[in-house]
């Protein structure tokens, strides 16, 4: 029905567009991560010494280590706040079911740095939590934990993404034919069970969506820790970035955003075959 | 009688849903009700109404510069990122093409990529051009990482079109420009205005890529940002209950034009690309 | 109007005490009130078959029994207990839904195995039963196979395997044939009903399609607005309908218009002996027992009647004749085929063949 012509046209600005600015910068970031820094000048001299510096200096190692242990926690702790939210407005919330939907969504469109910058206000020493805290006597002086903290990170990153981690679960979760429910009932299991045994499963390529994401977008968060998190917090991304500034060393830079992106795109392709398998019509 | 069915009662899932509700929204509302507040941010209860930060961020130049950068740069986003979007759906739906699967994946990426990496990876594409780093870097990479979000909607809108109105405009005559113009463009209305309204927010609250990419000028959340580091402020409370106020009402246009139709359910935006079965 | 009475509408199932009863069930959604107190008995062992149209409230008569719905009104009896109070996972009654409702994550075996899986049956026990269910639908080839890949005739002969593998009391099939091809609904039709003798568990089948309806049960329910409006066996309800709709919705019929005085009916220009009660009467007569009578004398008890073919409508096996009697009647009839035939002819039909209907 379309001609040759007209498919060239429509394709054309697209992938040139995506060619240059996305496959072309990732192919340079990738080329940097085996180059070399010399007197402030990067240098093009392939090597492995990057990737090596990663594991062998404890430093990075710890930090990396403890990235992906506050990663893992926002997506544990997103999950286990969405997941039931999701769950509560697809199979119990009735007629008002869009109307909570839309409200779930709102916190979406709420500046990411309006939401952080609210959590800083909270968990300082003068802060409201505190002084809440205070007035109701439950403590007498100011908590210092609350703020600059791996504590603060994680709650301000689990804020910031559990509306993220409800919506794919959400989407999966009303796409099950309720009918399919009402057929395990049928066939005698209770409610827990048809829980386990069919909502769950049916549910998991959204699940597993959900969680990749929250996951995926903590481990390259750099923003949470400078806000919220302290130098005791200090995240993978943050030495990236520090590393493209004041301590100039994009290769070594390149290499750790370069292991970013595997661990991202492999997720993707685990969860996509994971998806294939459960998927259906 | 007999009772209601018992899967519909679950008060404990009620509660625990009601907690998580209060989580997503308490420091939100806490943000607001502070603006207020005469004595500033912190501290139990807040006493003292006041409008005095209101006004003080009214008079504050620095702040309006960054916005009036930010709705540039968002506006021209949104430009690009339909356009480009729209394209990249058409190909997508219609079209057979060597790399096909590539592409998709890579139109897609940003989505789910922390900022840093595509901002990064924008920066060391302008090194390499020798460009320099400005308002218009930032365009670049606002623009290309959102062409995803209008991609993803776009796409959807274009597959539940019916391909038969198409087909009945050819056979009537039409030229296949005609036929994009008249019939398909009309169809995904909705669902550009929609995107459009996403791609702009997302647009003016960007900071993870714009971080990497910005020049000597400033965006709004770079100035905000800018500011935390000097010390808190009711006057950024001020601010961004307005953002949040202004996030509300897009949201509620936003969600208006869903009602009306045609487009993509709202979560596809945000899901991660579904495998096609035609690649 | 058409309310169907207690007793004289209901044919009464076959021996022994009814394994279902309805006792006065209404139901209403919102301001719309579906069934209108239906008291059904469902008797041990017989295929009945709850026909209607489209909103007449079967399928929710059926989710009634299911669990899934509860009842505005009335009450539900199984074996003598009360069923509407229990969940539908707690229920002795197992549903073939009208789009299967397969498991797409589970494969065949799988799904069959569903409902003894979730009562935790020893394995051993389930290894067998699911290959005696296979067998029995006739798909044991498929046994590893996602429903996804299987055609339609095949998804609905696993999902009848994994509702009767459970041995409930009470088999319920909402419109299982309606997806199919013509075709394989014939050949579903014939398999279902040798499936259900063969087994001999309680069938309780909906459909809108009179004609499967009349095929496949002992005894049939036609619903009507949320209202039973007759219940007999396919060959009581076709012989003697009770009301004018239940003449027309089951096979053709001509209404007749009359008043009966004194053991005469009158219709128009016709005159037949008819018992019963005087007052303005509607009779139907099957198109069938009219018979062509040209050249035949006046017999008695046979009615004549005369008029000219309108249109003629070859069937095959038989001719459907549109014949207009003057005074605007219009007869719809039916006579083995024949050959063309036009212009003015003679007809009869038997007295005992003009049924008296309530409706109007």
């Amino acid at each position: 029905m379309y001609s040759r012509l007209y498919k060239a046209i429509v394709s054309a600005p697209p992938l040139l567009w995506v060619g240059l600015f996305l496959l072309l910068p990732y192919a340079l970031m990738f080329a940097h991560s085996f180059w070399a820094v010399r007197d402030g000048v990067v240098v093009h001299e392939w090597n492995m010494r990057n990737f090596h510096t990663l594991i062998s200096n404890p430093v990075y190692f710890e930090v990396l280590l403890r990235t992906m242990r506050i990663a893992a926690s926002v997506m544990l702790f997103s999950l286990l706040l969405g997941y039931p939210l999701a769950y509560y407005l697809s199979f119990h919330a009735g007629p008002r079911k869009e109307l909570l939907y839309q409200l779930v969504i709102v916190p979406l469109w709420v500046s990411y740095l309006v939401r952080g910058y609210a959590w800083k206000t909270i968990l300082g020493s003068t802060g409201v939590l505190n002084g809440f805290l205070q007035y109701l006597h439950i403590t007498r002086d100011p908590v210092g934990y609350f703020l600059y903290s791996p504590f603060a990170v994680v709650l301000m990153l689990t804020h910031i993404y559990t509306p993220f981690v409800f919506l794919p679960i959400y989407a999966a979760l009303e796409h099950i034919p309720r009918p399919l429910v009402e057929a395990s009932q049928d066939l005698g299991a209770s409610p827990r069970s048809t829980f386990l045994r069919v909502i769950l499963p049916l549910s998991m390529p959204g699940l597993l969506a959900g969680a990749t994401f929250a996951f995926v977008l903590s481990l390259g968060d750099f923003l949470a820790p400078l806000l919220v998190g302290g130098p005791s917090s200090t995240m993978i991304a943050n030495i990236v970035q520090s590393l493209f500034g004041a301590a100039n060393d994009w290769p070594l830079g390149a290499s750790i955003s370069v292991c970013i992106l595997s661990i991202t795109v492999s997720l993707l392709f685990l969860t996509e075959r994971v998806e294939k398998r459960w998927s259906f019509k | 009688m007999s009772s209601a069915n018992p899967s519909r009662r679950a008060p404990f899932l009620t509660i625990y849903a009601v907690l998580v509700f209060c989580f997503v929204y308490l420091p939100i509302i806490v943000l607001i009700t502070y603006s207020f507040n005469r004595d500033g941010v912190g501290g139990f209860p807040p006493r003292h109404f006041t409008l005095d930060w209101y006004r003080q961020l009214f008079a504050d130049e620095g702040i309006w510069n960054s916005v009036l950068n930010s709705l540039i740069i968002a506006l021209c986003s949104v430009a690009l990122a339909l356009v480009l979007g729209l394209l990249a759906a058409l190909a997508l739906d219609r079209a057979e093409f060597p790399g096909k699967a590539l592409f998709r994946r890579l139109v897609l990426l940003p989505l789910i990529l922390p900022g840093i990496i595509t901002g990064l990876s924008l920066l060391m594409f302008a090194n390499f051009a020798r460009m320099r780093l400005s308002l218009f870097t930032v365009f670049l990479g606002h623009g290309t990482a959102l062409i995803s979000i209008a991609t993803t909607e776009l796409f959807a809108s274009l597959q539940k079109m019916d391909r038969k109105q198409e087909e009945a405009s050819l056979d009537l005559g039409a030229t296949p420009w005609q036929t994009f113009w008249r019939i398909t463009l009309p169809n995904v209305k909705l669902s550009l205005i929609a995107a459009g309204l996403l791609i702009f927010t997302l647009s003016m609250d960007e900071i993870a890529v714009t971080f990497f990419l910005i020049g000597a000028d400033s965006t709004l959340p770079l100035e905000i940002w800018a500011r935390l580091r000097r010390g808190i402020t009711p006057e950024i409370n001020a601010v961004s209950s307005l953002i949040f106020a202004v996030s509300v009402a897009l949201i509620i246009v936003w969600y208006r034009i869903r009602m009306r139709g045609i487009g993509a359910e709202p979560q596809e935006i945000l899901d991660r690309p579904q495998p096609d079965s035609a690649v | 109007m058409s309310e169907a009475a207690p007793s004289s509408q209901q044919a009464a199932p076959a021996a022994g005490a009814p394994l279902l009863k309805v006792q006065g069930v209404a139901k209403r959604f919102g301001a719309r009130e579906v069934l209108k107190s239906i008291s059904l008995d469902i008797a041990a062992g017989e295929f009945l078959t709850l026909l209607g149209e489209s909103g007449s409230g079967k399928t929710t008569l059926l989710r009634l029994i299911a669990g899934f719905e509860q009842p505005t009104a009335g009450e539900l009896w199984m074996g003598g207990e009360r069923l509407d109070v229990l969940p539908p996972h707690k229920r002795r009654v197992n549903t073939v839904f009208q789009q299967y409702a397969l498991f797409p994550h589970l494969d065949v075996r799988d799904n069959v195995a569903y409902g003894l899986r979730v009562k935790n049956t020893p394995k051993s026990e389930i290894s067998g039963r699911v290959d005696e269910a296979l067998r029995m639908v006739k798909m044991t080839e498929y046994a590893v196979t996602r429903p996804s890949k299987l055609s339609g005739g095949q998804q609905q002969r696993v999902a009848l395997a994994r509702a009767l593998i459970n041995r409930p009391q009470l088999l319920l099939l909402d419109e299982p044939l309606s997806a199919l091809d013509a075709n394989l609904r014939k050949e579903m039709q014939g398999e279902l009903k040798a499936l259900q003798r063969e087994v001999g568990i309680t069938f309780l089948f909906v459909t809108h399609d009179q004609e499967e309806a009349m095929a496949l049960s002992d005894r049939i329910a036609l619903l009507r607005d949320g209202v039973l409006e007759q219940v007999a066996s396919p060959r009581e309800i076709y012989a003697h309908p009770a009301t004018a709709y239940t003449a027309q919705f089951i096979g053709q019929t001509n209404l007749l218009r009359g008043e009966v005085r004194g053991g005469v009916a009158t219709c128009g220009a016709l005159r037949w002996p008819s018992p019963g009660p005087d007052g303005p009467a509607l009779f139907s007569i099957r198109p069938e027992a009219i018979l062509l009578a040209d050249g035949a004398g006046p017999t008695p008890n046979k009615v004549r009647v005369r008029g000219s073919i309108r249109q003629q409508i070859y069937g095959g096996s038989s001719e459907l004749l549109e014949v207009d009697c003057g005074n605007g009647q219009i007869l719809r009839v039916r006579i083995p085929a024949y050959g063309p035939l036009s212009g003015d002819h003679d007809f009869q039909f038997s007295a005992a063949d003009a049924i008296r209907v309530r409706g109007q």
